[in-house]
């Protein structure tokens, strides 16, 4: 195991290890894999709400006359098309249109925009931010170490958080960031998140972080709120149909092979790295399809695993794991064109049972079904 | 974390308790702490033989599956019958209710050790060496 004294805390681990969190090493960080059971942890997140430190996500500031025009040039979206105060998932991909990371960008002003970058891929995503950057009137900051990331996730989060805000939280769209004050401290207010659920996500100044910790703690603790960590976020970013970078996203792929080719703004004006791979990309028909599986049996497909039709191999499981809510194993896989429809097609014929999942040598069946395997209720 | 001193340990993590010619197995608190909630746990065929040492189950948990270890030789006499129902049980309870499978050992004299076995001291420096 790797020596946690060389991982980097974030400004909460001394609450998580006070919490008696089971600790690992996650992209050189030392985070919160779970406080105590997972599966009562994502349930708490679906019934109530759940905490979670995300500081070891990348924030890179960009700013200046000419920020607007270097993130429409560096990424996929077009970030100069955001009002101030809102945000949007998008992409920055290699000149050749694989995927370099998925990121969420907010504007926070005219010339202000916050990237945030998974922490695995933080650097990759700096550099190329400034490369791309460069010349045109823009700085490119990394500030990860100038914030801490609390989420606060799950159907009571909103009730949670009104009595310690001015923010009117009813107004706060999803996918808008603003600043606002929490439990007394300056932070930038987001309504995102990567659960599946309603949820903040808060930016808050590192000595800031703890304050809000604990002030959210106590008054989530009348409606279910439970400090929730990395093993529950992941299951519950899977029931959502959500991709993970290196899982589902790689460099090795495109948005479109995700099926995120909605990401890609081919209309907006000028050009901007990866479009002439991406616009070809396309225009040519998908080489492989990201479809959600639920098995039959109770053993777990995980990534790497073989999808099988008709005992030939035909895809590999990308993320899997057994699904608190579904009460079932649940997979996402890449599977060659074509497999979807003839599974489909088989079922309606009435003859299922030809997919399945090469479990440790063991063809476990598995049924096809659309993405996301959870949507809360409306 | 709880090691208790009567039992006897593998380095695979499994805990056996011997009464007579019998060893009940389970998998150790330390187990199933690092595994996470367990919600699958694949069990030898009551009748069937295991031997020492080599994989004759498994144990899926959220985030992984682990190979289940016989750690002695002979016949399976009976298998935890709520652990199929409820897998929790290891978790919850890894000493008592979420025991695993009951193994009858071959020409074994009562209370005879089978070889290879760690004591709770020889096992609590194994984890604090993982540690």
């Amino acid at each position: 195991m790797t020596d946690p004294h060389a991982l980097r805390r974030t400004p909460l681990t001394g609450v998580h290890e006070r919490l008696g969190a089971t600790l690992t090493d996650f992209a050189g960080w030392l985070m919160p894999l779970r406080y105590g059971s997972e599966t009562a942890e994502h349930n708490a997140v679906r019934t109530a709400a759940g905490l979670f430190d995300l500081s070891h996500m990348g924030e890179i500031m960009v700013t200046g006359p000419g920020a607007a025009g270097a993130l429409d040039y560096a990424l996929v979206g077009q970030p100069s098309a955001l009002a101030p105060g809102r945000a949007r998932y998008t992409m920055i991909c290699a000149p050749d249109g694989g995927i370099l990371d998925d990121l969420i960008v907010y504007r926070l002003g005219g010339d202000e925009f916050l990237v945030v970058a998974n922490a695995i891929n933080t650097p990759v995503v700096m550099e190329a931010l400034a490369a791309r950057a460069r010349g045109k009137d823009a700085e490119v900051a990394d500030r990860t170490a100038d914030y801490a990331l609390i989420a606060l996730q799950g159907p009571h989060a909103e009730r949670i958080l009104a009595p310690l805000t001015d923010a009117d939280l009813a107004a706060v769209k999803y996918y808008a960031g603003y600043p606002a004050a929490v439990a007394g401290r300056q932070v930038l207010l987001a309504r995102t998140g990567y659960t599946g659920e309603d949820g903040f996500e808060l930016f808050t100044r590192p000595q800031d972080a703890e304050p809000v910790w604990e002030a959210l703690t106590a008054a989530g603790a009348a409606d279910g709120l439970v400090p929730a960590g990395l093993a529950a976020r992941d299951t519950l970013r899977l029931e959502a149909g959500m991709p993970l970078y290196g899982n589902e996203l790689s460099s090795e792929l495109t948005p479109f092979d995700a099926g995120l080719g909605r990401v890609v703004k081919l209309d907006k004006p000028g050009d901007f790295v990866g479009r002439a791979a991406l616009a070809e990309r396309a225009q040519t028909a998908p080489q492989r399809e990201l479809v959600g599986l639920v098995g039959q049996s109770r053993r777990v497909p995980r990534h790497g695993y073989d999808v099988l039709w008709d005992e030939a191999a035909c895809g590999k499981v990308t993320s899997g794991a057994p699904s608190p809510t579904l009460g079932a194993p649940i997979a996402m896989a890449y599977v060659e064109p074509g497999v979807a429809s003839q599974a489909r097609a088989a079922e309606h014929d009435g003859q299922p049972g030809r997919l399945a999942i090469d479990v440790r040598g063991s063809a476990e069946p598995a049924d096809l079904v659309p993405l996301p395997f959870y949507r809360r209720p409306a | 974390m709880t090691v208790p001193d009567e039992l006897h340990y593998t380095r695979e993590h499994e805990w056996v308790a011997i009464a007579g010619t019998t060893a009940s197995v389970g998998i150790t608190d330390h187990a199933q702490r690092a595994l996470g909630d367990v919600v699958y746990v694949s069990l030898p065929a009551a009748g069937s033989k295991v031997t020492a040492g080599e994989p004759c189950g498994e144990v899926e948990s959220t985030k992984s599956v682990s190979d289940l270890f016989a750690p002695v030789n002979g016949e399976v006499a009976e298998v935890n019958p709520e652990i199929d129902e409820n897998p929790g049980l290891v978790n919850a309870d890894p000493y008592g209710a979420g025991w695993l499978f009951k193994v009858t050992l071959p020409g074994a004299a009562a209370g005879e050790l089978p070889p290879g076995l760690l004591s709770a001291a020889e096992y609590e420096e194994l984890i604090a060496a993982e540690e």
